[in-house]
Formats: C-alpha cells, structure tokens, sequence
C-alpha cells in the first residue's frame, strides 16, 4: 500500500522556488514535479541558474522564496522549513549529492574505503568488517581496482573521483541524487564510461535523479525529462526528447542548433 | 614517609589561621570574585550538558597557556578554604608543574595539600586519572589543552557546532575505521574519544586510554578546562561515559610485560623506564601517590626480573611478577 502511495505523489515537488543574491537573480518562479524513478536534466549556459536552483531544492542553500516538499520515508517534509535535524537526517540518508568538484564531495585525505564508508557509520552502522565488505563491493560497482581501497582520492584521477563520489553517495541507498555537472571536466572517453555507468546504476537502483549539465548529449542519454534555463528562469521545459527534437524556445532553438553544428 | 597523613600546610598545622596563610595583594585564590562567579555559571552549565563544551571568559593566569590555566581557573573558582587540594601531572605529585600549581593555591587561598588521592576534595590533573578510586564528593579537574574532537576534520567552528547539536559524528569512526586500515587496530592511546552520556563525543584530554573507564560512572564530579581555547565541560556523576569503538573491534586498555618493579601492581598504569644504554627497563607505576600507598603497606615489585620471564607469566595467563 505504501508502495501503490509513493508512486501516487511526487518524491520532489518543487513550487516557485526563487533565489536572489541582492539585486542579482540567482534563479525566478521556477516550478516541477519528480515523480519516483525519474531523471530530470536541468539545461542551460554558464550563469543561467542551475547549480543555483540544485542548491535550493537539495536543502543545502535556503531559497529567498518557495517550498520544495520531498516525500521520503519518514512522510512529506519541506526542505525549505522542516526542523535542521530533520531535514539533515533525509539528506544523509535518502538523498545524495554528487559535485561538480570532487573537491567539494570526498574527504580528499581519508583513503577511498574511508569515504565510501562515512555514510553507513554515520547512519549507526558500528562494524568495521561491514563497512569494509561494503566498501569493497562499491568500488568494484563504480570500476575502481579493489586495490585502491585504502588509497586517498588525491591519488586517482579525475574519473575515479567522480566515481568514488558516486559511491560514496550511493552506499546508502539513497532514492535520490543531486548531480552537478559529474561529467564535467573529463576527457570525453572517460565520460562516456562514467554515464553508462550511471545509466546502469539509475536503472539497477531504480534512482530518481535530478542532473544539471549543460550537455544535451548527456540529458538526451540519461534524462527522461529537461527543464531549459536561462537568466534564472524555466524557458522550456518537456519530455527530453521532445525538447531536443522540437524545441519551441528560441533560445532551446540556439542551444540544440549549436550542438548540431558545432 | 609519613603514613598517617601526608597533608601539609604553609603553616605546618591543619587548621592554622587562613588569614596569616595566604598572600597579601591578591584576592583568595587569585581570581577575582566576579571572574570566579561566571566560571562557576559556566561549570553549573556544562554539567547540566554533560559532555558539552560551554565556552568562557577565559581570564589571564600567571603562567603561560599549555600550562594548566584551564584546570586553575577552575580549581580557583571551586576552591574553599576547608578543601584539600592534589595535584599531578602526568601521575607524578612532585614534578615541578605539579609542585608550583600546589604552591600558589597554599599561597592565594591558604589551603591545605596533600599527595593522597583518598584525602584530596579537589584534584587537579595533567594526563592521568587517580588509580585508587575516586568517591562521591571528590572533584577531578582536567588541564585540557585541546577541547574539541572534532577539529581534526573539521577547522570551522560554525561547522563543528553543528555536527555536535545534530549528533552527526559519523567521521569520528571514520578516524576509527582509517586506524584499523592502516595499523589493523585503533592506535589512538592517548585523548581517546568518549561518547557521554549517549549524546556527546568529548574528548577526555590526554589522559591514556587506559584511564577511559575510570571515567564511566565515577562517583566523583569531573570537570575539564581548556584556558587557551576558553571551553569548560563536564560530566557529572556516575555519569555513562563510553569509549567509541566497533562491534569487531572493541575498546582495549594497554598492557605491559611486566609489574611494577616498586610495588608489583598489576592493575596500574606503568611507564617505561630506560635503565642503560643496552635497553634494559623496567615499569614503575605512573601513579605515585598509589605506588607509595602499596610499598607502604609492604608490597613488593622485582626489579631484576627480566621482561622475558614476565611474558612467560602473561602467556600462562598469571600476570603475577613479585
Ligand atoms: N554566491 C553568489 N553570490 C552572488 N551571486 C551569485 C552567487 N552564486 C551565483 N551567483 C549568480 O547567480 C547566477 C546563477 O549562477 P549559478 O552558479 O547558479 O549558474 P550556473 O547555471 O550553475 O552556471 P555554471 O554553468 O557556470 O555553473 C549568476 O549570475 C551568478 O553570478
Ligand atoms: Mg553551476
Ligand atoms: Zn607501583
């Protein structure tokens, strides 16, 4: 019956949600749904409000106005003004987020085993042979040579990084990831191997995501759905291939005509 | 030595006119009244929080921070003039901290010392707990130098104020899961963490771990103080203190080869003593006041007998030596 609830109402629901620094805009009146088991791609140039609007609905920036009402395991909270224990319990136990340094996700000086484990111990798990077993197991899931287990991330690459920040956050079984441009500053073979990887993880896990980039040919191959930004502002937003086939904003126009013809 | 008591005064008598004791030019104990009413509202806070650090108006002392200050603050502020002070550093009574600490308080408040942990109301320490156990009514005072557990990780104090009052201590195991990694076991022996009260990390100065348990439920009132970083916590008594540890592997105090070569105790905290240049050494226990207590009533270490017949005794599971 839970079950046959939680797949009636949106895990995410995200209402006029606006955030100004001062006078500038961060992001205005932005509005979606997500639904369980969906990704949802956030488009759009440098400065146009994505990392912005990420950080408002994740609960790790509060919006100047707005309410984001996530409905997790313990019932619907709003992100915006649920009680801080509260919402940082949902945070480190149903959600992750992955970041676009991965500077700011690992704990660059604690070996790989170590950050991997964080979450679980920090979740009441009190077993060391636990936390290793586990440990072992999502590095050999995200492709990192068991070998590694007690290296520190300064001493892989920036795709291992990324990957062991997937980890980290996926330990937990999160139903919900935050990503911010995860591909981002990689060569391009290794980008391919990190979204096929994510592709296989969202559908094995069943993962509901919410992935800024400003790559559509990553939303085209991991997003079910897109919302194009621009100065702050949802331009456009549909079904993903919809959008990228037919888009109706001139500026979603420019955006897919650039690709096309680089 | 003297057995029948080891108190002594400026004076030489017990009860001896206070007045003529104590210094003239300074208010009893040093600090002065006002100072001393806010430290004790802060020491009243942070046992009302037991394993919480409650910031303070951290106030000069005549001797330069990473020298007690912390511990004195306190100590001045609690003081009375029918208090029987101890102090030690390091276990030891007569080293010199220990010595001048002891001195300034005969001297401003006009007290009476004594070595004998079972005679002291008030105890002031630098790194170890009391071997004879501490009772209802006693006061241990810790000289803290670094107050938060957390720095380690976590450099913003902001931050850090957080993960305590949301009880997300996750990174200190952690610290715990890296050690076991690394070395196989957790190789933190001094200012091992301690889960207080099932709500706070604290941590419990650098006391050796060995000290940890004493800590759980102890009859006495404990109080630490940091002076350089202005934080006064507590835990009150008979208090649930807990060393962190896994399941797999849990919490050990340290063990030695051998017995103390004075007084054979086998139960007491010992340090190392470097005999000549071949290596040979011997353990004394770091407790004086306790090592003394047991020569006095006649036992015996053995100080020739080698570590190596020592851990014959350890493998047949007798850890007798004398
Ligand atoms: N901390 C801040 N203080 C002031 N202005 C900010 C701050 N962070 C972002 N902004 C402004 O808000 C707007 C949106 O920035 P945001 O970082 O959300 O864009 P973005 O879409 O993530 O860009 P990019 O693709 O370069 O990461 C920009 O005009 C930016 O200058
Ligand atoms: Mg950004
Ligand atoms: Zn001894």
């Amino acid at each position: 019956m839970c079950m046959k609830d939680s797949n009636h109402i949106p895990l995410l629901k995200v209402k006029s949600i606006s955030k100004y620094y001062g006078r500038r805009i961060g992001c205005r009146k932005i509005d979606f749904e997500l639904w369980p088991g969906e990704v949802l791609g956030i488009v759009g140039e440098s400065g146009s409000g994505k990392t912005t609007l990420l950080n408002c609905i994740s609960g790790q920036m509060e919006p100047s106005e707005g309410a984001v009402w996530y409905a997790g395991n313990g019932g619907v909270i709003d992100m915006c003004a649920a009680p801080e224990p509260q919402r940082r319990l949902a945070m480190r136990t149903e959600m992750g987020t992955v970041y676009q340094n991965p500077r700011d996700g690992l704990r660059m000086h604690i070996s790989a085993g170590g950050n991997i484990g964080e979450r679980l111990m920090a979740n009441g798990l009190r077993h060391y042979g636990k936390v290793r077993r586990k440990a072992l197991n999502w590095l050999e899931k995200v492709e990192i040579d068991s070998e590694r287990i007690d290296d520190i991330p300064v001493t892989f690459s920036g795709g291992m990084q990324q990957r062991l920040q997937i980890a980290r956050n996926l330990v937990t079984n999160p139903r919900l990831v935050f990503m911010d441009e995860p591909t981002s500053g990689l060569d391009v073979s290794v980008q391919a191997r990190l979204l096929d990887l994510l592709k296989g993880l969202v559908t094995e896990l069943d993962l509901s995501m919410v992935m800024v980039t400003h790559d559509l040919a990553v939303t085209r191959l991991l997003a079910h759905r897109l919302i194009v930004m621009k100065d702050g502002e949802a331009v456009e937003s549909g079904l993903t291939d919809q959008v990228l086939d037919d888009p109706q904003h001139p500026y979603t126009q420019l955006l897919v005509s650039s690709i096309l013809h680089p | 030595m003297n057995r029948q008591s080891n108190i002594q005064s400026k004076a030489g008598t017990k009860n001896s006119c206070i007045d003529s004791c104590i210094m003239e030019g300074y208010n009893y104990a040093y600090l002065d009244e006002q100072t001393k009413r806010m430290i004790r509202r802060t020491i009243l806070k942070a046992v009302a929080i037991p394993g919480h650090q409650v910031p303070f108006g951290s106030r000069e002392m005549p001797l330069p921070y990473g020298w007690g200050t912390g511990g004195m603050q306190i100590t001045a502020s609690l003081i009375g003039s029918k208090d029987i002070l101890k102090v030690i550093d390091q276990g030891a009574d007569d080293t010199t901290n220990a010595v001048s600490i002891r001195r300034f308080f005969s001297r401003t408040a006009g007290v009476l010392t004594t070595t004998r942990t079972q005679e002291a109301t008030l105890i002031q320490t630098r790194h170890r707990i009391p071997e004879t156990h501490l009772i209802k009514d006693q006061i241990i005072i810790y000289q803290v130098p670094i107050p938060e557990p957390l720095r380690f990780i976590e450099p913003r104090d902001k931050e850090v104020r957080r993960m305590h009052a949301l009880k997300e201590y996750g990174i200190m195991y952690v610290k715990l899961y890296e050690d076991i990694a690394r070395h196989g076991r957790i190789a933190k022996a001094f200012d091992y963490p301690v889960l207080v009260n099932g709500r706070y990390i604290m941590s419990p100065s650098p006391i050796p771990k060995f000290d940890n348990p004493k800590m759980n439920r102890m009859p006495a009132l404990q109080l630490f103080g940091a002076g350089r970083e202005k934080r006064i916590y507590a835990v009150p008594p008979y208090t649930e203190v807990k060393s962190l540890d896994f399941d797999d592997y849990p919490f050990e105090v340290e063990r030695w080869p051998l017995c103390c070569a004075l007084c054979g105790s086998d139960s007491s905290y010992l340090d190392e003593i470097i005999l000549d240049d071949k290596g040979s050494k011997l353990f004394v226990c770091s407790d004086t006041d306790h090592c003394n207590k047991r020569v006095d009533k006649g036992y015996r270490g053995n100080q020739e007998k080698p570590v190596q017949e020592a851990k014959t005794c350890i493998r047949t599971g007798e850890r007798k030596c004398a």
